[in-house]
């Protein structure tokens, strides 16, 4: 089943993540599509994640598609202009590409090519408004489409902010991203089950699938360097001392990972699980969460 | 000089929707060169306004809106009328409308679109900047330009970066939209952040070719040149 076939059933859905290498090497990601294919049901492929220079996010998507695992392709705002935003979303929809995760992106300078020039003709909410223009038939300044598209767009939210401005300002887009065509949401990775279910109940009447962030812990630095650095990622104390004191962090991580999935699941329409790196432990981790494909 | 011209009078009318009294700001300076903001286009301004079943509690032009100090001593003056009025209309470039939202705690209408002449001139004190964008978006935001104040210049919505109200960019710069919004709050316009703005006309952030060619720009040019011999 689709993505959107299994969120409309109302099935408890599993995403995961891939992403794309510095290079022309896909052996890695052929081989995690090829662990991942039947596991979950869509894998998101990351644009040039944190403003690094990659293999593009269209071009992988396709392969996955290829090898028979649903592409999300990730569309940032950050490297394209309404042009080439435009038509490479036609491109996706004739290579095969059904779902669009919209985002505006980080800016270039937190990249590896910080002295590029960053576009954002568009934002997100913006992005998701074309995906809708294109889907009805046409493109932005009107002219009819030969050949249409049907996306099923997605947005994120953040779960966890630090401020009153921050948490109003992630719930209005929110609404300005469903009211521009976002069909199901991702969000930050979430730690704190309480928080999270705090966050689902201020947006339940939204009536759009959210699917709740997941990374596996990997050691305790690692999230610290999370809470001090990522924007919307909350790591309790309890769980960074959990890894701190663990003799296998690894199978502690993982328990974690499958514990959060445990707890997620009566609270939203699934989880995506970004394993960033650990993409081969993720049947491992759905396994532990007494998850079935 | 800052180049501006009058928004649409539709365009101002809806900004004022649901309104009824309405105090009219003008500016002596570059708004009154421009022909968009000085006495005679507020006169004018008042009298369409009124056609239009508005009551104006009051206008003032000042010199130089962009001058907070000015603004607050201008308006001295005319405190009640102020006070009358559920909002201002402002007939003046972006920063001029900035630096008087900063000012007074009164729901700040732009009535001009500022015109791009390629960078930006003028010598203001305040941190207020316009990226003359020919499509003067202070209405949805409280008069904090979005496109100078976010560093990604989103007309959106806040990106999700920011750490404690601080952007991801500078951890001494404050998130643009955080401020947006603690300003539409102080000034009960929160319902500001549901509307959804299209796709900016990016043509009108050049100058155009006939603009660069004026002598005003000749002039600034000339200008420019001296000071640097």
């Amino acid at each position: 089943m689709s993505l959107q076939s299994e969120l409309e059933a109302g099935k408890f859905v599993i995403t995961a993540e891939v992403g794309p290498l510095k290079g022309t090497d896909t052996t890695e990601i052929e081989e995690v599509a090829e662990i991942l294919k039947g596991k979950v049901t869509a894998a998101n492929v990351t644009d040039q994640q944190s403003s690094v220079m990659r293999l593009g996010s269209l071009t992988v998507a396709h392969l996955l598609a290829e090898r028979g695992l649903e592409p999300i392709f990730q569309m940032t705002c950050r490297d394209r202009n309404r042009i080439a935003l435009q038509s490479d979303l036609l491109g996706a929809w004739v290579m095969g590409i059904k779902n669009v995760l919209a985002i505006t992106g980080d800016l270039p300078a937190l990249g590896d090519h910080p002295q590029a020039k960053p576009v954002f003709d568009l934002d997100s909410v913006q992005l998701l408004w074309t995906i809708s223009r294109l889907n009805a038939g046409y493109d932005i300044v009107g002219n009819e489409l030969k050949g249409k598209p049907d996306f099923f767009p997605g947005a994120v939210v953040k779960v966890e902010s630090d401020t009153e401005a921050a948490m109003e300002l992630q719930l209005s887009k929110m609404e300005k991203k469903i009211k521009a065509g976002a069909r199901f949401f991702q969000t930050q990775a979430v730690y704190d089950v309480e928080h999270f279910a705090r966050f689902m109940k201020r947006v339940e009447g939204l009536g759009v699938p959210v699917l709740a962030g997941v990374i596996p812990l990997k050691s305790a630095g690692m999230a610290r360097f999370m809470n001090k650095n990522v924007s919307g990622v909350f790591v309790p104390e309890e769980l960074i001392a959990r890894m701190a004191e663990a003799e296998d962090r690894a199978a502690t991580g993982i328990e974690i990972a499958a514990n959060l999935i445990k707890d997620l699941k009566d609270l939203c329409q699934g989880v995506h699980i970004m394993a960033i790196g650990w993409e081969k432990r993720v049947p491992q981790i759905l396994d532990a969460a007494g998850i079935s494909s | 000089m800052i180049l501006s011209e009058q928004k649409p009078f539709d365009e101002i009318l809806g900004y004022l929707e649901g309104e009824k009294n309405v105090f009219i700001l003008g500016c002596n300076g570059c708004a009154q060169s421009s022909g968009s903001g000085g006495p005679q286009q507020v006169a004018e301004m008042k009298q369409k306004l009124a056609e239009a079943g508005k009551n104006v509690t009051g206008t003032k032009v000042i010199d130089f809106l962009c001058e907070k100090a000015l603004v607050k001593s201008g308006l001295r003056g005319k405190i009640d009328e102020v006070a009358a009025a559920d909002s201002i209309l402002i007939m003046t470039c972006g920063v001029g409308v900035q630096a008087v939202a900063a000012s007074v705690n009164k729901v700040c209408h732009p009535a001009c679109n500022t015109i791009n002449l390629g960078g930006s001139r003028g010598e203001w004190q305040g941190s207020e900047r316009c990226q003359e964008c020919g499509q003067c978006l202070l209405d949805y935001t409280g008069g904090i330009c979005p496109l100078t104040a976010c560093t990604k210049g989103l007309v959106s919505g806040a990106c999700g970066g920011a750490s404690n109200g601080k952007c991801e960019l500078d951890p001494k710069r404050d998130c643009g939209w955080e401020l947006i919004y603690q300003r539409l709050k102080a000034k009960g316009q929160l319902d500001k952040l549901r509307v959804f703005i299209e796709p900016l006309d990016n043509s009108k952030l050049m100058a155009k070719p006939a603009l660069l060619s004026t002598s005003r720009y000749a002039l600034e040019q000339y200008d420019q040149e001296e000071k640097v011999k």
